[in-house]
């Protein structure tokens, strides 16, 4: 976010990043397609129980081929963070540094997701700090996509 | 102690690089390089290159080994083996898989190597132009978490957390890498030294990785000659004894994006016990160490990992005087490193471990009988190795 920009980006980065879509195999394709519902699916196992993202066609713990998609709600806690600098693509250059955060979902069997953290860029990030989910849709992209950033609980 | 082992068993007995040039500079081909790596190798082992019978690489290396062994004649070609994973996690592992083979009499002489030329196929760290994308970068890319620093930053980031390490610790690495680079011609950085400020004032990278505490990219080839111990007690060079070897990752390393149970962690704590083990020595007994500098976040956690200083002693160890040859504490990366030699995803490293065994680097340590590698922190499979003297066995 450019706060000098005459038109605000509704994106927390600019676009021409790429674009996440599912597997040939389709096995994320529920994820995805949980983004752009506003509604945030993660796998488990309908045999044990067991949580885990990514995806897998089995169960790490009981090898069942039984998963289910789980909504929750996208709430955690920072468990890591990196503060960018370095624009590793064209569409960042000239822009930056933007907050990136790994966020453990201690309700979901802890399983972590990679975000963006919104806010100012040079904001202090604390590990441990709550965070919970702001859904972002590229409706216009090609093919329609969304994310999940987070901000502070 | 299992009857199953490396130790002692092969040895290398030559070693052989190109002049290393930073990305894009090299004037030869990639598969070039590499066969020049090799004829230099076979040079310093005195053996013939129609010796040679099998080849060992890592990381997808395109110098494809029944074209090496077309190219250069070979009388047959009796073991290719490829390490499965990216980066330089297969670098001790190739030496590893040459070296079974030859032990288990599939092979009798194998050269692994590796070989780079980025700038005719494209940098590592280069995420522009591609539009859409799935698996494991799907969760971080659109993000910003492209390239290898930004992939790593925040494994790094918890460690340091956890174990309250500072700054400084990374800067000693950059440094000892650095310093090491001034006293080897070979080095990219040979010439560029590195101090305290201009280390403390260079522009992130990504937090808290700072220009200096991220490998160069580089082109060249780096290769070494392995035979059977009984052989090399007749070679030309000071055999460099491979004591032991292990690769792999703990449970779930790979569980992406950024899922390891065991998140804040270089990929080694299941891997370096069974090095030692094989070896039968003790990491106290490590004289001098090559440790892959992918970043030095993942050479602090690598260290710790092999046991040899623990993380709450990993502030007051990592202080620059602590790892510089020859009297140094723990003298590290001798040559330079993939800091300021040349990133041959790890593969110098091997060399360098050589030179040390035979006394010749040009930064020696004095305590050199027992000389540790440990390749490609951080990725999985990763992998390490103990070489040594004929004293050790």
């Amino acid at each position: 976010m450019n706060p000098q920009a005459e038109t605000p980006s509704p994106f927390y980065l600019p676009e021409g990043l790429p674009i996440p879509v599912a597997e040939p195999d389709g096995l994320s394709a529920p994820f995805w397609q949980g983004l752009t519902e506003e509604r945030l699916l993660v796998q488990r196992c309908t045999h044990c129980g067991t949580w885990q993202h990514g995806p897998e066609w089995l169960c790490h713990r009981c090898h069942s081929f039984d998963l289910g998609w789980n909504e929750v709600p996208p709430k955690g806690r920072i468990y890591s963070w990196e503060r960018v600098w370095h624009p590793a693509h064209t569409a960042l250059r000239d822009h930056g540094p933007y907050l990136a955060v790994l966020v453990e979902l201690p309700h979901v069997g802890h399983v972590r997701m990679v975000g963006n953290l919104l806010g100012d860029p040079l904001q202090e990030v604390v590990i441990g700090a709550q965070v919970e989910g702001v859904y972002e849709h590229h409706r216009q992209a090609s093919p329609a996509y969304s994310l999940l950033h987070w901000k502070a609980a | 102690m299992s009857p199953r082992s490396l130790r002692g068993r092969v040895a290398i007995v030559g070693i052989g690089e190109t002049a290393y040039y930073k990305h894009g500079r090299s004037p030869d081909a990639e598969f070039k390089l590499a066969v020049k790596a090799i004829l230099a190798a076979c040079e310093d082992a005195g053996i013939h290159p129609r010796d040679i019978d099998g080849f060992a690489s890592f990381s997808d290396d395109r110098s494809d080994a029944t074209r090496l062994a077309a190219a250069l004649g070979i009388r047959r070609l009796r073991s290719a083996t490829m390490q499965w994973g990216g980066g330089g996690g297969g670098c001790c592992a190739a030496v590893a898989n040459g070296a079974a083979a030859i032990e288990s009499g599939m092979a009798e002489c194998v050269v692994a190597f590796r070989s780079l030329a980025q700038g005719q196929y494209g940098r590592f760290g280069r995420t522009t132009g591609i539009e859409q994308i799935s698996g494991e970068r799907a969760y971080l890319m659109p993000y910003g978490v492209l390239a290898p620093p930004q992939r790593f930053a925040m494994r790094i980031r918890r460690f340091m957390h956890d174990h309250g390490i500072g700054q400084s610790a990374l800067r000693a690495i950059a440094m000892a890498s650095y310093h090491h680079a001034q006293a080897n011609p070979r080095a990219v950085m040979h010439g560029r030294p590195l101090d305290t400020k201009t280390y403390d004032e260079s522009r992130w990278i990504v937090e808290p990785l700072h220009l200096y505490d991220c490998c160069m990219e580089n082109d060249g080839a780096a290769a070494v000659v392995m035979v059977p111990a009984e052989r090399a007690r007749d070679a030309r060079q000071t055999p460099a004894y491979l004591l032991g070897a292990a690769s792999g990752s703990g449970y779930r390393a790979g569980a992406h994006p950024h899922n390891a149970p065991d998140y804040a962690s270089a990929s080694f704590k299941t891997v370096a016990p069974d090095l030692f083990a094989m070896a039968q020595v003790a990491p106290s007994e490590v004289g001098v160490v090559q440790s892959y500098e992918n970043f030095t976040g993942g050479v602090l956690m690598a260290l710790i990992e092999h046991g040899l200083f623990g993380a709450e002693e990993a502030n007051e160890v990592l202080q620059l005087d602590n790892l510089l040859a020859p009297h140094g504490r723990l003298p590290l990366n001798t040559s330079g490193g993939n800091l300021a030699e040349c990133y041959m995803h790890g593969f110098e490293l091997v060399l360098e471990a050589v030179r040390q065994v035979r006394g010749t680097s040009t930064s020696q340590a004095v305590r050199n009988q027992v000389a540790l590698v440990i390749g490609g922190p951080m990725v999985s499979p990763v992998s390490s190795l103990l070489l040594g003297q004929e004293s050790v066995l």
